[in-house]
């Protein structure tokens, strides 16, 4: 029965991408999901819960309910020290996750988002004339990347932009897997405090904006005061730091491939630019250590046996190139049908912003490269510095010419 | 082709709206998946088997 499942020699993991391909996923893990699709892997402290390497059991085992996000129960594979910071829905099961997550989803609506996209293609059109009255080089992150996502968020959620260089110091320590406990402690520490004390400041004056929506649900009792600042805390981190990296990195992606930023340059037609941005997101794959599940039951897949308490870690971005799904998958072609990749996740937890984040990549993608045709990397290739040791990838800087 | 949707499992994800415009839509107060056309036209049936398909919560069910 458990004939197909490798538990000899656990590799580690994460594992290193190789210096030659900063776009593909670890040579190794690619090389276990052509072996087997369920292997044993090695954590940083020494448990060896199960890697899901391919597409079609990921999608099943991320939306069967047997299936556990809460991490504080035993066997559930960290990805690091667990904090005593509290936690978020991310990390909830149903039913309570389902009620917390739908009192932030209206926003999100395909709706509410495209009568954002205005808005939004004024803050890349204004990053991008203050790019071409300034001085070149210029970093890509800081002119563009990080702001564009933050500007958007700030302004969905009600946070003030001014506070962005304290609110991404400290979601960047947080999500640092190199960082020590203690820091990320003390980073969430701080901006839960920070949600906290704006949370207390809109339940007395509430403006149109959703940590306002949040205060209506505390004073019904729907909602707690640290609930409702540890949800600010959530959206707030992954409103800016995926994004920013999928635009920085997609950006350099598309300069490593001339023949397929032509391609998205030269047409006019949204569903080209929609199409690109899904292979993009398949492709790069930022989030790249993998969804953390622990098995409730026992459950039979892939003609093994995961048991009920072991750890589950869906591989996301080795599922976005399997072969089996997805031609001739480590080419990056934005003419390809890539809508069914997994970067945003699958099941209930599918990430929430992915309406949005595919829009503010949709008005960029489609904006830099027509605007600023000449744009071109300022350094070689190997000089960029990739974020090899953050849970989200992409680049530090992108210097960038034109 | 018969569509049904189960709005309880459904996690607002939208991406069935984007596949198909005129069959699903969704509630302005929390996204949740709201149908719109329990028998569609035969030219729709690739987009509304694709909204089937990323429907994360596999709240979309199709008898054809």
């Amino acid at each position: 029965m458990t004939s197909t499942i490798d538990s000899t020699g656990a590799p580690g993991f994460p594992a290193a991408r190789a210096a030659k391909c900063p776009f593909d996923p670890p040579p190794t893990m690619q090389a276990l999901r052509e072996r087997t699709p369920l292997a044993r892997v090695r954590l940083w402290d020494g448990t060896t819960p199960w890697l899901v390497t391919r597409y079609a059991e990921q999608r099943v085992l991320l939306a069967d309910p047997r299936v556990s996000a809460d991490m504080t129960r035993p066997g559930y594979p960290s990805p690091a020290p667990i904090s005593d910071a509290p936690i978020s829905f991310i990390l909830m099961d149903d039913p309570e996750h389902a009620r917390l997550r739908r009192m932030v989803t209206a926003p999100f609506t395909i709706k509410r988002v495209e009568a954002m996209r205005p808005a939004v293609q004024k803050i890349v059109d204004d990053l991008i004339d203050d790019m071409l009255t300034g001085p070149k080089p210029v970093d890509l992150v800081q002119a563009l990347a990080l702001p564009m996502p933050s500007l958007v968020i700030c302004q969905l959620l009600g946070v003030p932009y001014t506070d962005h260089d304290f609110f991404q110091e400290h979601s960047s320590t947080m999500i640092n897997r190199d960082a020590e406990p203690e820091q990320r402690r003390d980073a969430a520490g701080r901006l839960f405090a920070y949600l906290d004390e704006l949370i207390g400041e809109k339940l007395t004056e509430p403006g149109d904006d959703l940590l306002s929506g949040l205060t209506e649900r505390i004073r019904t009792g729907e909602l707690t005061r640290p609930d409702a600042a540890q949800i600010g805390v959530l959206m707030l981190i992954a409103g800016h730091e995926t994004t920013a990296n999928m635009i920085a990195l997609g950006t350099l992606a598309l300069l490593e491939h001339p023949d397929q930023l032509e391609l998205l340059r030269d047409s006019n037609d949204p569903k080209l630019v929609a199409g690109a941005v899904e292979e993009l997101l398949r492709y790069l794959h930022i989030t790249h250590n993998g969804r953390r599940r622990v098995a409730l039951e026992d459950i039979e897949i892939a003609g093994g046996i995961i048991r009920a308490g072991e750890g589950i870690i869906l591989a996301n971005d080795i599922a976005n190139r399997d072969p089996e799904i997805f031609s001739d998958p480590d080419r990056l072609d934005i003419q390809r049908d890539a809508r069914r990749h997994v970067a945003f996740g699958f099941g209930v937890h599918q990430c929430l912003g992915q309406p949005l984040a595919r829009m503010e990549l949709q008005v960029v993608y489609s904006t830099l490269y027509r605007r600023i045709p000449a744009l071109r990397l300022a350094v070689e290739l190997d000089e960029v510095p990739f974020k090899h040791d953050g849970s989200v990838y992409g680049v530090y800087e992108l210097p960038v010419t034109w | 082709m018969k569509v049904t949707i189960d709005q309880d499992r459904c996690v607002a994800s939208g991406q069935c709206v984007t596949a198909a415009t005129t069959v699903f839509d969704q509630r302005d107060e929390d996204g949740i998946v709201v149908l719109l056309d329990p028998s569609p036209p035969g030219e729709l049936a690739d987009d509304v088997r694709h909204a089937a398909a990323v429907c994360p919560a596999l709240a979309i069910t199709l008898t054809e």
